[in-house]
């Protein structure tokens, strides 16, 4: 083998000369020019198999034309391929004829008629009139194989699309075909359903009705649905979505395959929490508190509501304001939020983080990688959160990379999605991953050679909630002094959480990847006032809203009894501050207990743009109308600047970004016209910060006592957050919180599995189920972050570096 | 719930060892829950996953591929008739009833006391000993009616050598110590194989 790149080479379709890569499959050289060669089980994300024999053409390779399946067929030179032949006909006939013999053809009442491929296919290369005149095969008619997809056997045809794609890209085979010739089925092993994050999936590649989404079915026909592409804002990725509705209502999304992202994947959340969206639960009009009847919300209008939020503000005065959140905005609401805190109220109170991410400065400041760097490179580090549970597509990408050259190393202290595919998985106790990988790295373990030369994508982010951010800088710091050729990706999870803090959305940091103290000379012009001192995160908002230093709480869409690490300290803020505005889609639990309630756009509802945590600036396009008087994020915030005295001086979503291309300098040249043109649908990649994160040395961690265990909480995909709960669909998949330990600790407790134990911490002393876990670290307890019946945030302090607890029986 | 017993699980971890990836053990295993239960739980199924690392559904795709994998019980005795065309032609339906008749159970049934399954079976390559059947697989050539009858109180009595459903054989195998799986390095070869210089090895 030379190491020249091998060349094209030349192959003939339908008497057109074109140039193929070599190796590649002829079905894939014949898409590129523009030629379509029917298929069903073909599909370009996942190995070639050759099931249905659709794609069946004349190939001649020097011995006469032969009818052989593109699909598995790569190309070579001088081959001459006919798709249109006689032959070709013919086969194509012959086979649909094949696939229908046991088809029951019951398109008038199957969700994919009108948008199905055997039906298309049929009419266009089909024989016209079937010849089979016996009894079709028959199934019950259909058999769910999980919560969210019905499966009709009947229907199927044996593609392999949905088995493979199970076992392939979401490594859940637990869909298989079972028995074979003419009683081949899919089938699940009985008792154990196709629960996986991403079998939604399998009902988008269905190329017949075979697989139903149950959240779909009967719910609209695809010549009735409307469709625009838009991004998916339930994690920080940012997938692209074709988001479709009929009659003013989401009724279903479906991936759309971008290269960069998530290459037409969905996770079943992101797939159907549109059903939040529509839900009679939304906030329609805003709300103020009865002053008769504490207890009491009365709807109002937006004037009264705007007014009494407004004037709260002002009596705070600017040091006594805060505001929460944010990451649930689009970019243009998040500057303009930002804008109204700095330049109107003049405070730097400002955090979309909940207590639960990491700094913004480091999140910013870090050398960026994208997926596609992280899935080609040799080495990615993860140190950071089960991947599976908060950003699935990411786990998906790298699980599919790992089949090629990269490998994938993990640092956590508890089992994680990507045990299955990891290179070396190393347990380490909640705390002590930095001086874990600084164990490594200055070993003689091969591990360390190879991440010393080869190239290398961190992914960095918690390992558990119920520790500060500080061992999550103390992995970088130690990343960025030993791999300084390591680039980074942040797991932070929240959707937008990456644009809210380029829009400056978090203290000391303003618009463009800048601190307070260097503002650009566009900014200072457009905001006037820009705050000189660096003000307070959520931690510190609200501690000092709980020792009565700040009055006015602001909640932008955020939930800091259910979301912030520390449910204490947060129902402690909302008891002394005076007045709490919530903006919000719904009443959570932290909204409940709002004095004024701004009800705003969701998802869907809403154009403009979100950023994902590699910094890449995708659209958004809003395809229904909001329910009752919901107004967006950005024209609350320019209402109340107005009624504060002020002015945003902004009109429209264009004109916002049009002045954050001027004023953010990371963002300059990323013009509107871009952002709406073609490039926008693989999304804009912004580079570059000015930013240099602060990053601390690895410490000892405290050490914990022989009584008690070391706390550490994750979040799952399916958990009691605002979207799942308000999904009929989805809100029964959140299981349970038990807290979860090692058999050898819970015997040395004399606990036996499954009983109820007194759970104390320096917080609370609650009762909770311990259930025995082998894959649990000795002295380690592990509690679901927010899983209905109590959320860990219960017991963790804030500000401990590590959380313990101890259990006790009952 | 654990199906196999301790000692039919020490000798999966060998069957388990033979091979490069353990998944490749996943036949073996299926014919040793066979041979433990006469046939394959579900249970049996989950365990084999659990084993050789994969997912329950896909031993259940494997073994529900493979006819001769029983999912649900059978009789100790499997009497499979041929119905393929030179059986058929000498006989082998009038064989069928007759065994339907003899036995009380149809084509595909299994007696009461669970003793005797019967199915018609595929070519079974003995044509010139039409009509011929397999119990427990082992052939029985040009079976009339009466040698049916004696074969199976022959059968119920325990006078016969012919082995429970599912025991495949009743000598267990045996790999020489020498013999590995896969290539090894030049360097790692000190002398012949066993088989090479050995008269008898196992």
């Amino acid at each position: 083998m030379s190491d020249m790149p091998p060349s094209e080479v030349v192959i003939t379709i339908n008497g057109a000369e074109v140039e193929a890569h070599p190796g590649e499959m002829l079905i894939a050289a014949a898409d590129r020019v523009g030629v379509h060669i029917p298929r069903f089980c073909y599909h370009e994300r996942m190995s070639s198999v050759g099931m249905c024999r659709m794609c069946l053409v004349d190939v001649d390779t020097g011995r006469g034309p032969m009818l052989q399946p593109s699909c598995m067929v790569p190309v070579s030179e001088g081959m001459v391929v006919d798709s249109e032949s006689e032959d070709t006909r013919r086969a194509q006939e012959g086979i649909l004829e094949f696939l229908l013999v046991n088809h029951p053809l019951d398109c008038p009442v199957c969700d994919k008629g009108g948008e199905c491929p055997l039906q298309d296919q049929t009419v266009a290369y089909g024989p016209g009139e079937s010849r089979f005149i016996e009894e079709k095969r028959h199934y019950e008619k259909p058999i769910p194989i999980s919560d969210l997809v019905d499966l009709d056997r009947e229907r199927c045809i044996l593609c392999d699309r949905c088995t493979r794609f199970a076992d392939e890209i979401a490594g859940d085979p637990l869909i298989q075909f079972t028995e074979r010739g003419n009683a081949m089925q899919v089938l699940t092993f009985p008792g154990e359903p196709f629960s996986s994050y991403f079998s939604g999936n399998t009902v988008q590649l269905c190329p017949v009705g075979a697989l139903t989404a149950a959240p779909y079915r009967f719910k609209a026909r695809p010549w009735d649905l409307e469709q625009v592409e838009s991004t998916c804002t339930t994690c920080s990725l940012g997938c692209r979505v074709a988001v479709q509705s009929s009659r003013n209502e989401l009724v279903r999304y479906l991936g759309v395959d971008v290269e960069s992202v998530n290459h037409g994947w969905l996770c079943d959340k992101g797939r159907f929490n549109y059903e939040a969206v529509n839900s009679d639960d939304r906030l329609t009009t805003p709300l103020i508190r009865d002053k008769h009847d504490q207890h009491q919300l009365l709807g109002t209008d937006w004037g009264s509501a705007l007014a009494q939020a407004a004037q709260a503000i002002q009596q705070a005065g600017p040091e006594r304001v805060g505001i929460i959140g944010g990451s649930q905005l689009t970019n243009e609401d998040a500057y303009v939020w930002a804008k109204l805190a700095r330049s109107v109220i003049g405070t730097d109170n400002v955090d979309a983080q909940l207590g639960d991410g990491i700094p913004a400065d480091v999140v910013l400041g870090l050398p960026a990688a994208t997926i596609k760097d992280a899935c080609e490179a040799d080495t990615v580090l993860i140190v950071g959160p089960d991947l599976k549970e908060e950003l699935p597509i990411l786990h998906l990408r790298l699980r599919v990379a790992t089949k090629g050259k990269t490998s994938v190393i993990e640092i956590g202290p508890t089992a994680t999605g990507a045990d299955a595919y990891a290179q070396r998985s190393i347990r380490c106790r909640s705390g002590e991953a930095a001086r874990t990988l600084l164990a490594l790295l200055e070993g003689d373990d091969p591990l360390a050679k190879q991440l010393r030369e080869g190239s290398v994508v961190a992914v960095v982010g918690r390992t558990s909630m119920a520790e500060s951010a500080t061992p999550a800088l103390e992995v970088a710091s130690v990343i960025r002094d030993r791999l300084p050729h390591a680039t980074f990706l942040p797991a932070l999870r929240r959707g937008n959480v990456r644009g809210a803090l380029d829009m400056g959305l978090a203290p000391g940091i303003l618009p463009g990847r800048t601190t307070i103290d260097q503002p650009s000379e566009s900014l200072t012009d457009k905001w006037k006032i820009i705050p000189e001192t660096t003000g307070l995160d959520t931690t510190g908002m609200l501690q000092a809203a709980a020792s009565g230093r700040l009055d006015t709480l602001i909640l932008l869409g955020a939930d800091p009894l259910r979301d912030f690490p520390d449910r204490n300290l947060a129902a402690e803020a909302f008891q002394y501050a005076t007045t709490i505005i919530a903006i919000d889609n719904f009443i959570t639990d932290s909204v409940a207990q709002a004095d004024v309630i701004l009800p705003s756009t969701a998802y869907g509802e809403q154009g403009g743009t979100t950023t994902n945590i590699e910094g890449r600036i995708s659209r958004l396009t809003p395809k229904v109308t909001p329910p009752g008087t919901v107004r967006d994020d950005w024209m609350i915030a320019a209402e109340l600047a107005w009624r504060l005295g002020g002015d945003i001086g902004l009109g429209s979503r264009q004109e916002i970004w049009r002045e954050i291309e001027q004023v953010a300098p990371s963002h300059a040249g990323v013009t509107v016209e871009r952002i709406c043109g073609p490039e926008a649908h693989e999304g804009i990649l912004v580079e570059g910060t000015s930013i240099e994160p602060t990053l601390p040395p690895p410490q000892e961690s405290p050490v914990i006592d022989g009584y008690g265990l070391r706390l550490v909480s994750g979040r799952k995909l399916w958990d009691a957050g605002t979207n799942i709960s308000h999904s009929p669909s989805l809100k029964h998949l959140a299981e349970e919180s038990t807290l979860r330990v090692h058999p050898s600790d819970l015997q040395r407790l004399g606990v036996s599995s499954g009983a109820s134990v007194r759970v104390i911490s320096t917080r609370t002393t609650e009762t909770v189920v311990a259930v025995a876990d082998e894959s649990i670290l000795r002295g380690t307890a592990v509690l679901p972050f927010n899983q209905p019946g109590g959320g860990a945030n219960r017991f963790i302090d804030a500000t401990a570096h590590v959380n313990d607890i101890r259990i006790e029986t009952l | 719930m654990k199906f196999f017993t301790e000692e039919h699980l020490e000798l999966a971890d060998a069957i388990i060892a033979r091979y490069p990836k353990p998944r490749s053990a996943m036949i073996p295993l299926l014919h040793l829950a066979q041979e433990q239960a006469g046939w394959i739980t579900d249970d049996a199924m989950a365990e084999i996953a659990e084993l050789v690392g994969t997912s329950s559904a896909e031993v259940l795709g494997t073994c529900s591929f493979y006819e001769m994998f029983k999912r649900s019980p059978v009789g100790k005795y499997v009497i499979n008739i041929c119905t393929t065309m030179s059986c058929a032609l000498l006989g082998a339906g009038e064989l069928m009833e007759h065994a339907e008749r003899r036995l009380g159970v149809r084509a595909g049934g299994t007696t009461e006391d669970g003793m005797f399954t019967i199915e018609g079976a595929e070519c079974q390559a003995a044509c010139t000993e039409a009509p011929c059947l397999q119990v427990n697989y082992r052939h029985r050539y040009r079976v009339t009616s009466d040698q049916f009858d004696s074969m199976i109180e022959e059968l119920a009595s325990t006078n016969h050598d012919v082995p429970d459903h599912g025991v495949l054989s009743r000598i267990r195998q045996h790999i020489p110590e020498d013999r590995f799986v896969g290539a090894v390095p030049p360097e790692d070869v000190v002398s012949s194989p066993a088989w090479m210089h050995d008269e008898k090895v196992d």
